[in-house]
């Protein structure tokens, strides 16, 4: 379904893009909309806003709805979309920002259902698939 | 040549075959591959906030273990190790003060880290030390006729800072695997991520990512596919009994570690390859060119 989306200049300049800045050392004004993030992205068949829009989202200062987005948790920071930005912002550490945001929060949003697979998922996995995991996905 | 090497935990329990054709291999071509003494668990990922000093801990713990054997580089064969331990080298030596609060933090360490120890993949231990001619030369069995798709993901080429070779099209496992007398097949998808970690909770997401990489690589008409990573191997082979039963057209292809074929290639004693660990049998299709 189609979300109108009304764009006001009034949030530039926002706290939440400065907390993004800091946290992932990226200017997030460098980016001018290309589209090539999201057109190299292996997830983005799994993601409900694209990297780009998560980009443009954070210059608009949306912190709610991109906090609440699915795709923020999608990213596995393969670094396709890094590698090749034309303004070399680094997308995949600005989306790492956003997690952390949601991340440090005393309110534990983890996104990682680790307490509901059984034993025998867990001795399959090996330790590299349940460590980065909870290393990405929760707090 | 002797080798300061760090395997990594999944080598220690899921990977056994990568960990043991790993060593096996390598002391065929000459090379002493020596486990560092009280290695810890790397972190298995790069932490990505610039802030994130704690996730860096482990990894350096690592490097300062390497300086106390009185080695200044070793070698991981781990794809994703390799990206965790480079990268948080280089982010301690481009910031002396992260540097200086680790060491602090660290401070019941003997030693102190200043940024002196390298980190090397396999891969380019290979290359540019041992070389393909050399191991050409040391091969007993070649892999004459069998064709192979060679997988690299994402962190042995991204980012590029810690590339071993060139980000979209890189080749040295394909040049290992013609020295070792195989035949590489084209393989565009040879960079695309597996979707990693996703594995633990969204195994359905896995196996749409298996099967188009390994349809891209049946395409190629591989016989097998090569990786240098624990967690794509995992997806890539485990998952395909999701992605059999999603795909009606999903086409199963035995995954291997790059230096499982380097062990059969080198003559080392089949016990080393532990393909009793693999979810598609590697053996058919290798036994169908007397090669096990």
């Amino acid at each position: 379904m189609m979300t109108p989306l009304r764009i006001t200049p009034a949030r530039l300049g926002d706290s939440f893009v400065a907390q993004v800045e800091q946290i992932s050392s990226q200017r997030i004004l460098a980016c001018y909309q290309c589209g090539n993030c999201s057109a190299g992205c292996p997830m983005s068949d799994h993601m409900d806003v694209l990297p780009n829009q998560i980009i443009r989202m954070v210059q608009l200062g949306m912190r709610e709805q991109l906090l609440a987005s699915k795709a923020i948790w999608a990213c596995v920071s393969c670094m396709t979309c890094n590698s090749r930005c034309p303004k070399n912002v680094r997308i995949a550490e600005v989306i790492e920002a956003v997690r952390e945001i949601v991340l440090r929060t005393n309110e534990r949003r983890d996104c990682l259902p680790i307490a509901e697979l059984s034993p025998e998922t867990l001795a399959a996995l090996p330790p590299i698939a349940l460590i980065s995991s909870m290393r990405k996905l929760t707090s | 040549m002797k080798l300061s090497y760090y395997p990594g935990c999944t080598l220690k329990s899921h990977a056994r075959n990568f960990d043991e054709s790993t060593v096996a291999s390598m002391a065929r071509l000459g090379v002493e591959v020596k486990e560092l003494d009280r290695w810890n668990c790397c972190g298995t990922v790069h932490g990505l906030a610039s802030d994130d000093l704690m996730h860096r801990m482990a990894p350096i713990t690592n490097l300062i273990r390497v300086k106390e054997e009185s080695a200044n580089a070793f070698m991981t064969s781990c794809a994703m190790c390799y990206n965790t331990l480079k990268r948080a080298n280089q982010a301690v030596r481009a910031d002396a003060d992260a540097l200086s609060t680790i060491n602090d933090f660290l401070s019941l360490e003997n030693t102190k880290y200043t940024g002196d120890v390298e980190v090397l993949h396999l891969l380019e231990i290979l290359r540019d030390q041992v070389g393909f001619e050399k191991i050409t030369s040391l091969v007993k069995r070649p892999l004459k006729g069998l064709r192979v798709a060679c997988y690299y993901g994402c962190l042995l080429v991204r980012p590029e800072s810690v590339a071993i070779d060139d980000v979209e099209n890189p080749t040295v496992m394909e040049k290992l695997v013609t020295a070792l007398g195989a035949t590489p097949v084209r393989f565009p998808l040879k960079t695309e991520c597996c979707g990693a970690y996703h594995t633990v909770g969204q195994p359905e997401l896995i196996a749409d990512r298996t099967n188009r990489i390994l349809g891209n690589a049946y395409d190629g008409a591989a016989d097998v596919v090569v990786v240098s990573c624990p967690l794509c191997a995992y997806n890539l082979d485990h998952r395909q009994q999701e992605a059999r039963r999603i795909y009606s057209d999903f086409h199963p292809l035995p995954v291997l570690y790059f230096t499982q074929l380097m062990s059969i290639a080198l003559g080392c004693d089949n016990a080393v390859l532990c393909f009793d660990l693999h979810h598609v049998d590697p053996q058919p299709a290798l036994a169908g060119l007397g090669l096990v």
